[in-house]
């Protein structure tokens, strides 16, 4: 019996993940601590019943984007995608390798968060909470199809951090939280419409909100088609051979 | 000489630009199988791209590179072929065993090779240290145990005992030659003229010119200098001398 090589990749990556201690501690507890300190802030009242399911899509899509950023960004300057590129290793098994390690780690983490909210912060859950953690979930991947495909474009650390305000910080601000989008300023609202992270909140906030059907599905889809999307341009991003 | 062999590597017309730099212009090469063939020349010259090239990592401009009898960096040479880089290729933050049985497991190769490789290259002690808190040689030959995985017929070791100690050196120039004598084919580069004589046969390139192809013995021979670094620089003053 062989090992699939995407198998292969997410045990290494979750192994790289485990011998980096702090990180760890970070992605699983810091959802929980900003949860709480929302719900403390607003004293678990209706400003927290809105912002709380938000920031239980936020967590998954944006740590696993630095997190993937980061990994992949490594993976090419420190000449290991250059080696795996000489070996019988599919460009699909690297990235689904990638997508499979952080979905595990997104379950984990979104568990958690979703546990605390409820019964710690005292968020109500509407809708089903197994429905919000499989959404939290798409989200994650979410954040790793766009972290494989843009870590592309930085050459260091340094940069990769810096697509951080430029492409993830304005998808949180036209989101849908601080404004419904379809109060936003015309412009905004069809930049909202275009933005993947936007579906990625609608979807969660209305399981949270008790809605079903279609008004899951449809941003469900819209974030599943995105991930495709991304995880398709991140596979040409990983040319066999370089200038 | 090396016509009479068969050939690990044919290049026909390589041309390989990177940058601004036309690195080769025409390069004609043969590199005889099962050999310990040695790509010598100051830095710059050439060797690393000429290294990717024959893996197939290179974007060419022109020119055929053909590798046991296939285009470069055609799928099927992947089980065949392995490479290890000048800068390292390794996942620091895995333990020794970790890496190599990663690179198993995308071959599909049993626990017994990792075990295998690991004491070939002779960290068997280490197996369970993390990559980034070994030595400087070892961490090398971590490298190196990932490009015997599998038993490949051609292995590319670009510059692997730079920075190590002479002692070091002079085991893995051994070990080399032992591959070499068990019939696989090893292209190895470095900048150093005095590890020529450790190799079979002799590629020595200079600015993407190849300078020459040919044996430690004919080196000294041809030049009648006692020298391999002197040899070398011999010829290149010859080559210049006969285009100004
Ligand atoms: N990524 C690159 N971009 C532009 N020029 C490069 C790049 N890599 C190498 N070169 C140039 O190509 C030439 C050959 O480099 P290289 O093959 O690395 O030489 P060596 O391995 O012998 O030191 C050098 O002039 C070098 O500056
Ligand atoms: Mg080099």
């Amino acid at each position: 019996m062989t090992t699939p090589q995407f198998a292969a990749t997410a045990a290494r990556v979750l192994k790289q993940l485990r011998n980096d201690r702090r990180t760890i501690a970070l992605l699983v507890v810091m959802p929980s601590v900003l949860i709480g300190l929302f719900a403390w802030l607003f004293n678990s009242g209706q400003m927290f019943q809105r912002v709380g399911p938000v920031v239980l899509a936020l967590f998954p899509f944006l740590m696993m984007f630095l997190v993937t950023s980061i990994t992949t960004l490594r993976e090419r300057t420190s000449g290991t995608l250059e080696r795996l590129m000489t070996t019988p290793m599919t460009k699909s098994g690297i990235i689904l390798g990638y997508a499979t390690a952080f979905a595990l780690f997104a379950v984990v983490q979104s568990l958690i968060a979703v546990l605390f909210a409820v019964y710690v912060c005292d968020l109500t859950l509407a809708g089903s909470m197994a429905a919000l953690l499989v959404f939290a979930v798409a989200d994650a991947l979410l954040g790793t199809a766009m972290g494989l495909f843009l870590s592309a474009f930085a050459r260091t650390e340094f940069q990769a951090i810096q697509f951080f305000p430029l492409f993830i910080v304005p998808q949180i601000i036209l989101g849908g939280v601080f404004m419904p989008i379809d109060q936003m300023p015309r412009v905004l609202e069809i930049l909202a419409r275009c933005f993947p992270f936007t579906y990625g909140i609608e979807g969660v906030a209305n399981i949270a909100a008790g809605l079903g059907g279609w008004d899951v599905w449809r941003p469900f889809l819209v974030v599943v088609a995105f991930v495709v999307g991304f995880i398709v341009l991140g596979s040409l991003t990983l040319p066999r051979r370089t200038r | 000489m090396l016509g009479a062999m068969t050939s690990a590597v044919t290049i026909r017309g390589l041309r390989v630009r990177r940058g601004r730099v036309q690195v080769f212009d025409g390069l004609d090469l043969d590199i005889a199988a099962g050999r310990l063939t040695g790509l010598i020349g100051p830095s710059g010259c050439g060797k690393t791209t000429l290294i990717r090239s024959i893996v197939g990592l290179q974007i060419v401009q022109g020119g055929d590179v053909t590798v046991l009898g296939r285009p470069a960096g055609a799928p099927e040479l992947r089980h065949r072929v392995t490479y290890s880089a000048q800068n390292d290729g390794l996942y620091r933050d895995l333990s020794v065993r970790d890496n190599v049985a990663y690179f198993a497991q995308i071959a599909g190769l049993p626990g017994s090779e990792v075990d295998r490789v690991i004491a070939a290259v002779g960290l068997a002690g280490q197996a369970k240290q993390r990559a980034d808190s070994v030595s400087g040689g070892q961490f090398r030959r971590i490298s190196l145990a990932i490009a015997l995985l599998g038993r490949p017929d051609l292995i590319l070791l670009d510059e692997p005992t730079v920075g190590l100690d002479p002692v070091l050196r002079a085991d893995l120039w051994d070990m080399f030659a032992r591959l070499a004598r068990d019939g696989v084919t090893l292209i190895v580069s470095s900048h150093v003229m005095d590890e020529a004589s450790r190799c079979d046969d002799l590629v020595l390139l200079r600015e993407g010119q190849l300078v020459a192809a040919t044996t430690p013995a004919g080196l000294l021979a041809e030049t009648g200098l006692a020298d391999a670094d002197q040899a070398f620089l011999e010829l290149i003053h010859r080559a210049e001398g006969v285009q100004p």
